[in-house]
């Protein structure tokens, strides 16, 4: 038998995908508190980012990362649901204060210490309402060897032009199963720098312009001074209670996710012509949805698949497509649907059903019978 | 000293109550920072939650307003990240904000990363309505507590002084002008810390009516002193230039042996921790893409390191492989009772296949072909899953052997192998007479 020569791969992690790619686009420092099942990003962090550091406490990890991103450094961290709960006001912090930085939550089985050596899909609910005041936190999910390389940069570059804390949505097998893969597959990866304010006139921390984003100076600035607040402020970063510059300010947290989502909307839409029925999925469950496509087609099924990869905020765009469909079919690793109900609400919508369940991944037959069933 | 007029705050008036504590430090931060020559653009001011909070509007200098209990961490990414000793980081805290953040005041000072934290102690919640905090002196009353404290205050400066990398720690009464021994805290290198005693005109005063600053003091034991002043290394910011990318061409698997697979073949290792399950599901993985197949490798185990089972699912295909799972593998190797534990579902689910399994245990119902092997018996437990990727090699032929040689030898497990042994033990016809699945395998 003659060897068949194939391009040459390698045998790697997402981790190490992940990695790789927010340190090629310029992530300065890694702050991390181990976890299972995160931790291979942690100890490739310390191997590959320019600084790394041990927090001694997931509240601390954030803290530092909050302080690093007021001087234009990018920091990021991996946790899982434990270590993100503790990390979790501080977030909001860093979402008032407009601090971009990346946050790559891995899942694992929950609730509470549950099961660490466990995938799961379960934190989503959280995230969705993560920010007091229902606030929108961008989540992003990586759904295949190539996402962890192309969305970690994505995610940093929406963290940098938006200003704010972006959560990169992953699970414990996307991070920690090993496969083949070919280098040839990776783009290029682009540094990423964060702009800084060098108009004329006095810098004013929180003003704007029409992109609702404001413009950055690092806190030690020589010229202008720079205040940062956690806590409802005027433009200039001084505390308020409720006055209109301080509320309106507040809003503008909100709206400039509206407003930009669309330059940082990632999705996947395999759309099938004479198709009924339209397969939503997301993270780990998005490869084996692919498969159930893959062998519903070859037994002549008509079917679509929606991945979608800006989770949050949620993108109207994604019911334009959902629209065009009589079944929708949700399938992710967790018991009570959670982007399902995000998308339809809580008590659903009858022509949408979901293919739920926790402890395993969730199988291409599974979700297969569920797209047949009438 | 002639003092410049106010250079690091606002003309405006501070926002504190009258007869407050706050302001004095205010204005002697002020005083020290002009004494020690500072430009308000290299001063970096870090507050947190509770009414000294409040102060920073009043400050010219750079301000960072964060969570309650927090601004040591704050400060401690802030003054990492401008890794400068130039750049005077303060931090403002209460007792309050002292006490939830204890951890992060002996983790800065531990690590000596560059600031000053200003403790601004008034023994309870001001901003609250009177709570006592962990400060609260035995005796001292507040308003939720008006018979007083039981126990006696945390003593910060003790507690700090303990911490070997504090470079300076003092008490002092925050009375009159101690811009002095601010100015020393200053300007020192690492981690200083100051605690202003205080009394909170609006609630410690009314509750402890007629009660002097300096008797709260003597009467809670605390001594007003300086108690660490020493030459310490700062936390200095190690920032590499030169990096190896995490994979590069070089680590790149060449296909040097041909393969038969016509359809994807789903491998299960079940066996124990610490029996390298997990190194044997690589060498098959590695070996298969050696073969010029794609492969992938999930782990399963549980989250105690060494302990218990070990689990390893290999797919190896021709095709892009997609879902990564097999809940109905083709072969299923168990080389341990911890290791058929854990395949028993999926055993039971098994409509086809084969279960190599170890000739100690005992095959549940599966409609997989039951195959015994005595893999522990011959290899030992250590050389187990080893043995089992290699007879699973022998028995499926679905690569050449030399492709999983290839792989293995380039380990430094192979050193201390014995190959011969093991080619001679899979190779003998076996006759298992334990079970009564009895099974001759040739």
């Amino acid at each position: 038998m003659s060897v068949e020569i194939k391009e040459n791969q390698l045998i790697m992690d997402g981790s190490e995908l992940i990695i790789e790619s927010l340190a090629r686009s310029g992530a300065d420092v890694f702050i991390g508190y181990p976890i299972t099942p995160a931790n291979l990003l942690y100890s490739n962090s310390l191997e590959r980012f320019p600084s790394f550091f041990a927090a001694p406490d997931e509240i601390s990890a954030l803290q530092w990362m909050c302080g690093f991103s007021t001087t234009g450094k990018f920091p990021v961290t991996a946790t899982s649901f434990p270590g993100f709960a503790l990390m979790l006001e501080s977030v909001n912090m860093a979402y008032m204060m407009e601090l971009p930085m990346l946050i790559i939550l891995v899942q694992r089985l929950g609730p509470a210490t549950g099961s660490a050596t466990c995938g799961a899909q379960g934190d989503l609910a959280l995230l969705t309402g993560a920010i007091s005041g229902g606030f929108s936190l961008p989540v992003i999910s990586v759904s295949s060897m190539k996402d962890c390389w192309e969305l970690s940069h994505n995610a940093m570059k929406m963290a940098i032009d938006l200003r704010t804390p972006v959560v990169l949505l992953t699970s414990k097998e996307e991070i920690m199963t090993l496969a083949s893969f070919a280098i040839s597959q990776l783009s290029e990866i682009n540094l990423l720098e964060r702009k800084q304010y060098s108009g004329a006139e006095t810098f004013v921390p929180y003003k704007t312009n029409e992109t609702l984003v404001p413009d950055f100076l690092p806190v030690g600035d020589k010229k202008n001074q720079v205040r940062y607040t956690a806590s409802t402020h005027d433009q200039k970063g001084i505390i308020q209670n409720t006055s209109k510059e301080a509320i309106d300010n507040t809003k503008r947290l909100e709206l400039k996710h509206q407003k930009n989502l669309k330059h940082h909307l990632y999705y996947e839409y395999d759309g099938e012509k004479g198709a009924n029925t339209l397969l939503i999925s997301y993270g780990i469950t998005a490869s084996a949805s692919r498969e159930a496509v893959k062998n519903l087609r070859e037994q002549g099924e008509k079917v679509s698949l929606l991945i979608p990869k800006t989770l949050l905020p949620v993108a109207p765009e994604y019911f334009d497509i959902i629209e065009k469909y009589n079944k929708i079919v949700i399938a992710e690793e967790n018991l009570s649907g959670q982007y399902r109900k995000i998308l339809f609400g809580e008590f659903g919508n009858k022509k949408v059903s979901g293919v739920n369940g926790i402890a395993e991944m969730i199988t291409p037959d599974r979700i297969t019978e569920v797209v047949l069933s009438k | 000293m002639e003092l410049e007029k106010k250079k690091f705050l606002t003309d405006a008036d501070l926002p504190f109550c009258k007869g407050c504590g706050h302001n004095h430090i205010a204005a002697n931060t002020e005083k020290a920072l002009q004494l020690l020559g500072y430009d308000p653009m290299n001063v970096v001011l870090v507050t947190d939650i509770g009414c000294h909070g409040i102060i920073d509007k009043s400050f010219l200098t750079h301000t960072v307003h964060g969570l309650h209990g927090r601004s040591v961490a704050l400060a401690t990414g802030v003054s990492a990240a401008l890794n400068n000793p130039e750049k005077k980081v303060i931090v403002f805290i209460g007792d309050g904000g002292a006490t939830i953040g204890m951890q992060h005041l002996i983790d800065a000072a531990h690590n000596g990363f560059n600031m000053t934290v200003v403790i601004h102690n008034n023994m309870l919640y001001g901003m609250t309505g009177g709570q006592p905090s962990e400060f609260t002196p035995a005796g001292f009353k507040t308003p939720t507590l008006p018979d007083g404290g039981k126990k006696t205050g945390y003593d910060i400066c003790k507690l700090i002084a303990a911490v070997e990398g504090a470079s300076y720690v003092c008490r002092l009464e925050g009375i009159s002008d101690f811009s002095e021994q601010l100015a020393e805290a200053f300007s020192k290198k690492g981690f200083s810390l100051v605690e202003v005693m205080e009394i909170c005109p609006s609630y410690g005063v009314k509750s402890n009516p007629g009660m002097k600053l300096s008797k709260v003091i003597e009467n809670a034991g605390l001594i007003i002193n300086k108690f660490v002043d020493r030459e310490v290394d700062n936390y200095k910011t190690e920032v590499k230039t030169e990096f190896r990318s995490l994979f590069s061409e070089s680590d790149a698997i060449q296909t040097k042996f041909p393969s038969k697979l016509e359809k994807p073949v789903r491998l299960m290792l079940c066996g124990s921790a610490g029996e390298g399950v997990q190194a044997a599901a690589e060498f098959i993985l590695k070996a298969g893409i050696t073969s010029g197949l794609n492969g992938t490798k999930k782990g399963s185990y549980p989250v105690t390191v060494g302990v218990g089972f070990s689990a390893a699912e290999i797919i190896l295909s021709s095709e892009e492989i997609l879902y990564t799972g097999s809940p109905n593998p083709d072969v299923i190797c168990v080389t341990s009772s911890d290791g058929l534990e854990y395949a028993r579902k999926t055993l039971a689910n098994m409509k086809g296949g084969k279960l190599f399994i170890d000739s100690s245990l005992k095959a549940p119902d599966t409609k997989a072909e039951v195959i015994y092997f005595p893999f522990r018996e011959r290899g030992g437990a250590k050389n187990s899953s080893i043995y089992s990727i290699f007879y699973f090699l022998t028995k499926t032929q679905l690569f050449p052997m030399d492709s999983l040689l290839s792989v293995f030898n380039e380990n430094k497990i192979a050193k201390k192998f014995d190959q011969d042994k093991m080619f001679q033990a899979l190779n003998e016809p076996f006759v298992d007479g334990l079970t009564d699945n009895k099974k001759v395998i040739v």
